[in-house]
């Protein structure tokens, strides 16, 4: 897929080190979590959204609404566990991606 | 001595303002619509330290950006360095002319400068300054002789021009101080030659 | 016609600076180029500019805030000097990659060690390849003017700009300038309008490329440099439509016949106008050709002139170890490669350190010239002047 993006000539490359986003391959509007092998999942009964996995998530993949966790989002999240092993409350279990 | 230039080195010790007379004399002679340069000649930045400035002035604009070779005039604002450095060096022994901060004769001086024949000229530029600012900065008294022995300028022009860049920085006292420093340098210098 | 200051050049520069009246100056100062940022902070202080002055800890600070600052849209400005933009030298590179239109003044001064305060251009010339606009000023009138001028040909360029002069003997001299009302300057420059900025959510700064594009990036990068040189003449004449003093990339002193003609760049270039003027009233045909916009090289402007000597003279106040001769003998020679029919050339290494280069030095280089002229070139292509031999 990124090939396809590439510009055909040097001429169309940018003025700078700065490119929009929707432009490249690893941007917000693709998926960038292809190589997970276990996903988190939370379980909403036991959370406190206390936003600890909010905090700590390296790719922005905790999803909040109204100062609430929600759930995540699986396009961006790479299935590191980093929230489910800093939940206070043992609320999220990586569960295996393929089962 | 570069053709249509006028040129004049400074020689003093830092602290004595041997810098700001140099840009005093510039400045004034811009203000009658010559063409200047003023500089120092920088070495190890200390009090008491051996320097030099210099002035050139010009009726056309000055491209020489070159050090000043042949000096038209010499200004020795503290005596102790005739003797240590060569306060002659490239000036034209018939034509140039020194003027020392000495309360003794210039002919004192003639002794101490063999060879040369030039206009020298003295003025107590250290005792002016204690009696008019109350602290031995030599460097205005010495402007005013500079003013009476070439006539390079009139001297209320330098009166206005120390007026208006001293009042920037010092006391009302202290700048009228330093007008009557310029003044008494003005009359008091005595010219051999 | 405009009000005439005298004012030490390195003042004269904080005055342009303030008339520019940037958005952010971060700055950390090194002679001689320390009274550009002291006098700057004093109008900062007096509440006469709106800038955000940021003092930092380094040089390195200085510029990696200036580009922070940048790439969020503002206009911005700092001063240095030797070794001060040698440590720079690390973000420089990326500042022109990522096109910041910063503008730096440079009081050009050797490079220690030994330590040595004094003018020549080894640090501009060690940055050449950074990918800046540098250009030199012969005087203090072209200095305030080079300044002025930095910030429409770098924000047109899309590039950070260099104006530099030389330490010492321009930086610490007073000389009488001309200069424009604050309100003129505004009106030249115009408002700052920001190509891109950090604050666009969409926009990814600081991309990584590697080797499937790291190379169109350079490509690009380099097309848009030589555009430069189209837009200094631009700017060039859009000021001196202002204000009568008209620029261009390189300047002519008598070379329109001359059979010898000297290159020379900085306050050198002011002392040869005046040999040249002597040496003519002699009736030797020598002229000068002085290099104001030092990188990037105006490879063409540079061949019209010299096509028509018959003995060139370069003059270089830098060294490069090892190299083919100074920077500016080395860009010129290749640049030259391309006559069928070339001019003697002979390079010339002097004043580093701010030896003194008087106007005796010149006219025996000027000599040099006209005897190769009439015999057959140089016995030695290369030479030291004002140096112990």
């Amino acid at each position: 897929m990124a090939k396809d993006l590439m510009p055909k000539s040097w001429k169309e490359f940018p003025d700078g080190i700065h490119v929009e986003v929707k432009d490249q391959p690893q941007g917000f509007d693709y998926i960038t979590a292809g190589w997970r092998t276990f996903r988190p999942e939370v379980n909403l009964d036991k959370c406190v959204h206390c936003m600890i996995c909010w905090l700590v998530c390296p790719d922005n993949a905790v999803v909040v609404e109204d100062g609430k966790m929600t759930g995540f989002f699986y396009d961006h999240c790479k299935g590191c566990g980093v929230c489910a092993n800093e939940c206070p409350v043992k609320a999220i279990e990586m569960v295996p991606e393929v089962k | 001595m570069i053709e249509n230039i006028l040129e004049i080195r400074w020689h003093g010790r830092a602290g004595q303002g041997v810098k700001t007379a140099s840009y005093l004399l510039a400045e004034a002679a811009m203000d009658l619509g010559k063409y200047i340069q003023a500089f120092p000649e920088y070495g190890p930045e200390r009090m008491g330290a051996p320097m030099a400035a210099y002035t050139r002035i010009s009726d056309e604009k000055i491209l020489i950006h070159s050090g000043v070779e042949n000096p038209d005039i010499i200004v020795v604002i503290d005596p102790t360095l005739v003797g240590t450095i060569d306060i002659l060096k490239g000036v034209d022994l018939e034509k140039g002319i020194v003027i020392i901060n000495s309360a003794m004769e210039p002919a004192v001086f003639r002794e101490k400068l063999p060879g040369f024949k030039g206009k020298l000229a003295t003025v107590d530029a250290t005792g002016i300054a204690l009696d008019t600012i109350g602290r031995p900065i030599p460097n205005v008294p010495m402007l005013g002789a500079l003013i009476k022995v070439t006539n390079l300028l009139p001297l209320e022009s330098v009166e206005e021009k120390l007026k208006h860049k001293f009042s920037e920085k010092f006391t009302e006292k202290i700048v009228e101080g330093n007008l009557k420093a310029l003044e008494r340098g003005y009359q008091e210098v005595r010219i051999d030659g | 016609m405009g009000k005439k200051i005298a004012m030490e050049t390195n003042q004269l520069a904080a005055f342009a600076m303030a008339q520019i009246d940037p958005d952010v100056v971060a700055a950390y100062p090194i002679t001689p180029s320390t009274e550009v940022v002291q006098e700057f902070s004093k109008y900062v202080a007096n509440g006469e500019v709106t800038t955000e002055f940021v003092p930092v800890e380094s040089e390195h600070s200085a510029i990696s805030a200036c580009l922070g600052a940048a790439t969020a849209g503002a206009r911005v400005m700092t001063a240095t000097a030797s070794q001060g933009l040698a440590l720079m030298n690390e973000i420089l590179h990326i500042a022109s990659s990522a096109r910041a239109p910063i503008s730096v003044v440079v009081a050009s001064r050797a490079l220690s060690g030994p330590i040595n305060i004094h003018g020549d251009h080894m640090d501009i010339s060690s940055i050449r390849d950074a990918g800046w606009i540098i250009m030199v000023a012969e005087d203090a009138q072209e200095a305030y003017d080079n300044i002025i001028q930095s910030i429409p040909i770098a924000e047109r360029a899309k590039f950070p700009i260099i104006t530099s002069y030389d330490g010492f003997i321009t930086s610490h001299a007073v000389e009488v300038a001309e200069v424009l009302e604050k309100e003129e300057v505004q009106k030249f420059i115009g408002p700052k309008k920001p190509d891109y900025s950090v604050f666009d959510e969409k926009l990814t700064i600081g991309v990584l490329a590697l080797q499937d594009s790291y190379i169109e990036f350079k490509r690009k990068q380099a097309a848009d440099y030589d555009k430069v040189i189209d837009i200094v003449k631009e700017v060039g004449k859009e000021y001196g439509d202002l204000t009568g003093r008209y620029y261009d990339t390189v300047e002519k002193y008598m070379t329109d016949d001359a059979e010898v003609i000297m290159v020379a760049m900085g306050s050198t270039a002011g002392t040869a106008k005046v040999v040249v003027d002597q040496m003519r009233a002699e009736g030797h045909k020598v002229g000068l050709l002085k290099i104001r916009l030092f990188r990037p090289v105006p490879k063409d402007d540079i061949i019209g002139v010299l096509r028509t000597a018959d003995a060139v003279m370069i003059m270089d106040r830098a060294y490069t170890y090892g190299g083919v001769g100074g920077p500016l003998f080395e860009e010129i020679s290749a640049a030259m490669n391309d006559l069928p029919c070339r001019p003697y050339m002979a390079n010339y290494i002097y004043g580093l350190g701010g030896r003194d280069i008087k106007p005796s030095h010149i006219r025996q280089v000027f000599e040099d010239g006209l005897k190769a002229v009439k015999g057959c070139g140089f016995d030695q292509q290369i030479k030291w002047i004002t140096v112990r031999e």
